[in-house]
């Protein structure tokens, strides 16, 4: 037996936040020059760490680890308050003891990705050769990069087959491209709320966020750690159009409708006087704290890259042909960053693979944050998928 | 031919009392243990656990949310999908059995689904209310009213069921598409077969509906009531 637990790195305050970079507040595991990231660039990333967060017990056999794959902005504290911030893990709804990821039960395993800012390497970190922060000077990392860097770290864990992959949205990609790389190496997989490319009006989103944040003085082509000022006003509204498109207009309205903020009668200026402006601020100006511009580049622009068919000839079904994994594809019916016939399209190609895949479209209004939320029907989806997996794998309820 | 042996008129040996529909046994019976099944328009999978309890490997298209979560949640492999439009994204030969249960007279184009399943799967196993049985006769005949029975207790206004047919219609539409009738079977009101040795006729007014293990013809060949061609 191995008994993981999360440790407390370094103890830092709010404004050492790139100090994070290189020093995250959580497991990390390094690679020496002598074991290179192949970066689909054609670059070789050497060293470079990954951080990471453990929850629960390995069992004997190694045979009860879950992948936890994060969002686009999330990081790898997915289920303990987060030791800077002070906010809770980012998905307390799926993952915990007794939750549908038991940590009771299961190894749970999320990382930070690569090219994140929140302990992996990434552009906010130190480059060992110059002893100066990345910045643009890092390679341009994407999806499969991201995935390669989590096996390394599965890898290093002594895990050689993980018994479920899952994640949503940015998360639900490396679930996807975990299936089709490694497809030996998952039992089952849960990608959520995800696409197998990602479409021309999610990048024309991430190329208004990108151009936000370009388009403040203070980014200064990426050089902004060497100037002292942050480039915060973009970043800001990169985060505010992005934010929009995490909910849908039913949530908008259901939380702020037309209401005014503090007043009765509009003031005729921009101030902000609708309640839901004053909210997207302050989702843009907390974000900021917490989030370097420069990652939000290369983490966005990972997501553009993505498209499993063009790896395979345009055929997505060939992606998945043969595969042994047992697949449940989750949508949601007000997502609209990437709405159900994008899950279809995966379950469709599954299928003509012959993969076992069950698929559900679950009714919210709450959009595509609606996988980080309690929708009482997907946790339940959830659950029972783990749990059927589970059995097939010969895991008792104890995760032995 | 020796056919009442092979149908499971009692449940299977299992530890739960969980009561399986006759049409359902009947179904499973038909197929072979180990193989590999759809069944489209699966409900909330009691078919498939059935199946499923007897080592075989079943995914599951339904048209229903409802009915796909469910079946998530039975740990089945089931997407949510509609039979008139999803099954042209499956391979040929892709399964040994498809299954159609209690669905053909809900679908849009019965014909091309019936091709479809076919194509998909080696054989095809379809089961439907029979609009021919007496009592849907009487119905219309004597109360003038579009006819509902227990299982079928919508009104005409807001079912689901757009295509009725009798089991002579089912006959002639696999006659005119070269289906091959390996086994047909038509149960009473209760789920019990009727008498093998019946005529056509008496299957189509007393059969309250229709069970039919099809493949593709190689050559012509028609199943009289109750004949059996061993698979």
């Amino acid at each position: 037996m191995m008994n993981v637990h999360p440790v407390k790195g370094p103890v830092a305050t709010g404004g050492e936040r790139p100090h994070e970079a290189d020093h995250p507040t959580s497991l990390v595991a390094s690679f020496g020059a002598d074991q290179p990231l192949r970066l689909d660039c054609g670059v070789d990333l050497a060293p470079f760490q990954i951080a990471y967060q453990t929850y629960g017990t390995l069992n004997a056999d190694k045979s009860n680890a879950i992948l936890v794959c994060h969002a686009l902005t999330m990081d790898q504290h997915v289920a303990n308050v987060h030791p800077i911030t002070g906010k809770p893990g980012g998905w307390l709804t799926l993952v915990g003891p007794g939750k549908p990821i038991d940590t009771d039960r299961y190894f749970v395993i999320c990382s930070n990705v690569i090219g994140s800012c929140m302990g992996s390497t990434g552009p906010a970190s130190t480059n060992p050769a110059t002893g100066k922060v990345w910045g643009l000077d890092f390679p341009v990392i994407t999806i499969p990069d991201m995935v390669r860097a989590q096996a390394m770290l599965v890898d290093r864990l002594g895990i050689d087959k993980l018994f479920c992959v899952v994640g949503g949205s940015m998360g639900g990609m490396q679930v996807l491209q975990w299936s089709v790389a490694y497809p030996e190496r998952v039992f089952s997989a849960m990608p959520i709320a995800c696409a197998t490319r990602h479409s021309a009006q999610n990048i024309a989103f991430h190329e208004l966020g990108r151009q936000a944040v370009m388009a403040d003085p203070d980014w200064a082509h990426g050089r902004y750690v060497e100037t002292g000022a942050h480039p915060h006003r973009g970043l800001a509204v990169a985060r505010m159009a992005a934010h929009i498109t995490y909910l849908s207009d039913a949530a908008l309205h259901r939380k702020f409708g037309r209401r005014m903020q503090d007043r009765e009668l509009p003031t005729f200026s921009f101030d902000a006087d609708f309640q839901v402006e004053s909210y997207l601020r302050y989702q843009g100006s907390s974000f900021v704290e917490r989030f370097d511009a420069n990652s939000y580049l290369y983490l966005t622009r990972a997501m553009d890259y993505f498209d499993i068919a063009a790896d395979h000839h345009g055929v997505l079904a060939a992606a998945f042909r043969g595969t042994q994994t047992r697949f449940c594809v989750v949508s949601f019916t007000s997502d609209w960053l990437f709405p159900t016939p994008e899950s279809r399209a995966i379950v469709h190609a599954l299928n003509a693979g012959g993969a076992r895949v069950s698929f559900a479209e679950v009714e919210t209004d709450k959009g595509h944050d609606a996988f980080l939320l309690d929708e009482p029907e997907f946790i339940d989806i959830a659950r029972a998928f783990l749990h059927s997996a589970a059995t097939a794998r010969g895991l008792d309820r104890a995760g032995r | 031919m020796a056919v009442q042996e092979s149908l499971p008129l009692e449940p299977p040996a299992r530890t739960t009392l969980r009561v399986h529909r006759a049409d359902h046994l009947l179904v499973a019976d038909m197929v072979e243990p180990g193989s590999k099944v759809l069944d489209v328009g699966c409900g909330e999978g009691d078919l498939m656990q059935l199946l499923e309890s007897r080592g075989v490997d079943c995914r599951g298209i339904e048209l229903s949310r409802e009915g796909v979560n469910r079946c998530v949640s039975r740990g089945l492999a089931v997407v949510q999908g509609d039979a008139d439009t999803d099954l042209d994204n499956y391979t040929a030969d892709a399964f040994d059995y498809v299954i159609l249960s209690q669905t053909l007279q809900a679908t849009r184009q019965p014909r091309v689904v019936l091709e479809n399943l076919l194509r998909i799967g080696r054989r095809a196993i379809v089961s439907f209310p029979n609009f021919g049985y007496i009592n849907m006769r009487l119905q219309l005949l004597i109360n003038g009213q579009m006819p509902r029975t227990d299982n079928l207790p919508a009104t005409w206004y807001d079912t689901p069921n757009t295509h009725f047919c009798t089991i002579k219609d089912f006959v002639l539409l696999c006659d005119e598409i070269d289906v091959k009738m390996e086994r047909a079977v038509a149960l009473d009101r209760y789920g019990r077969p009727l008498r093998l040795n019946a005529p056509w006729w008496f299957w189509n007014m007393f059969g309250e509906q229709g069970v039919f293990l099809l493949s593709r013809a190689e050559k012509k060949h028609h199943a009289a009531p109750g004949d059996y061609i061993a698979p």
